[in-house]
């Protein structure tokens, strides 16, 4: 019911809001450093990192007890892994036929 | 207790399909979950035709990614993050029932939403000027000057291509913005003839969850498009 309702306290939205926009001060000056192939694997990494922070608290769903809610989040990123993993497994090998 | 009693202690807002208010909530957030899990796959077929294209066209998309304006992309991304912020602060303000606070973090998400578009707007018109934008005006011309410099051919063709892809992506998210900014200017309206309370919000909650949802989009949109080839070329 609406009384066990989870309210988070604002200074918690507050320090992860600062959170990300140092985050995004990082991923974007980083990516004028030359890191080799790093620059992909960091800027992904750091928008991750981001994506979670959102998901787990500005969506609810690190204090969510609806297991139904994580489900179809997990099965939504594996079939994207899928969709990406094996599209890229099937293009990045091609040469070596 | 009699069943007429229990009729009338009924809270307005419970539908009869369901049993109680919590099923009620759980069963509307469920639902948006599973829209914004065929949302991650939309955009996931973009991502993976990107990440391909890239693969095959590496120098066309480093140098067209270079050729777009990453400070109008950074200022992008940090007026999301602060719409996520008010539209947090949105929900909460809905948990606790303060209709005057809820109404005016509704308004400067909106503020925030109609500002991504504008600095949007900015950057394609940019585009446009450049003739970058895919069709019968498009000439990359600049990139390939800018290829011999570094000694890498271009391909106007594959340019074309990675600005189609740009165009195609960022306009797909912008149109999700403007489908935002609808939602939100409902939830806004109702918000202020005060149908939302501390025991029934879950419009706010899960228009908030849209709202986040394009925000993680760009998260990604934001390294792929703008960041990861902007190091000195090879």
């Amino acid at each position: 019911m609406a009384e066990h309702e989870h309210i988070l306290s604002a200074r918690l939205y507050v320090i992860i809001w600062a959170v990300l926009m140092c985050l995004t001060v990082i991923t974007a000056g980083v990516a004028f450093i030359d890191l080799g192939p790093f620059n992909t694997v960091v800027a992904l990494v750091i928008a991750t990192f981001k994506a979670l922070l959102v998901v787990l608290i500005f969506m609810h769903v690190k204090y969510t007890s609806d297991r139904l809610t994580k489900t179809v989040i997990l099965s939504a990123l594996f079939w994207l892994m899928l969709l990406l993993g094996l599209s890229l497994m099937d293009y990045g090998t091609r040469h070596f036929v | 207790m009699s069943d007429s009693l229990i009729a009338l202690e009924h809270p307005t807002e419970l539908q009869h399909h369901f049993a109680d208010m919590e099923q009620q909530k759980s069963t509307s957030t469920f639902g948006m979950w599973l829209f914004l899990g065929t949302e991650i796959m939309f955009f996931g077929g973009m991502f993976a035709a990107y990440l391909i294209y890239r693969r095959w066209y590496y120098n066309e998309f480093a140098l067209g990614s270079r050729s777009i304006n990453i400070w109008l992309g950074t200022i992008n991304t940090m007026v999301l993050i602060c719409s996520s912020l008010t539209v947090a602060l949105g929900v909460r303000a809905a948990q606790m029932g303060k209709r005057k606070l809820l109404v005016t973090l509704l308004l400067i998400t909106m503020v925030f939403g109609v500002a991504f578009l504008g600095i949007k707007g900015v950057e394609w018109y940019q585009k446009y000027e450049e003739h970058h934008v895919p069709g019968s005006s498009f000439n990359a011309s600049d990139l390939v000057s800018v290829g011999q410099k570094y000694g890498v051919h271009i391909n106007q063709a594959h340019s074309q291509i990675y600005f189609s892809l740009y165009f195609a992506l960022t306009g797909l998210h912008a149109l999700h913005m403007v489908v935002g900014l609808g939602i939100f200017t409902v939830l806004t309206y109702f918000a202020w003839k005060g149908k939302y309370t501390p025991e029934y919000h879950t419009p706010i909650e899960i228009g908030g969850l849209y709202w986040h949802f394009v925000d993680i989009v760009w998260i990604y949109l934001f390294p792929l498009l703008y960041l990861i080839d902007r190091k000195p070329f090879h």
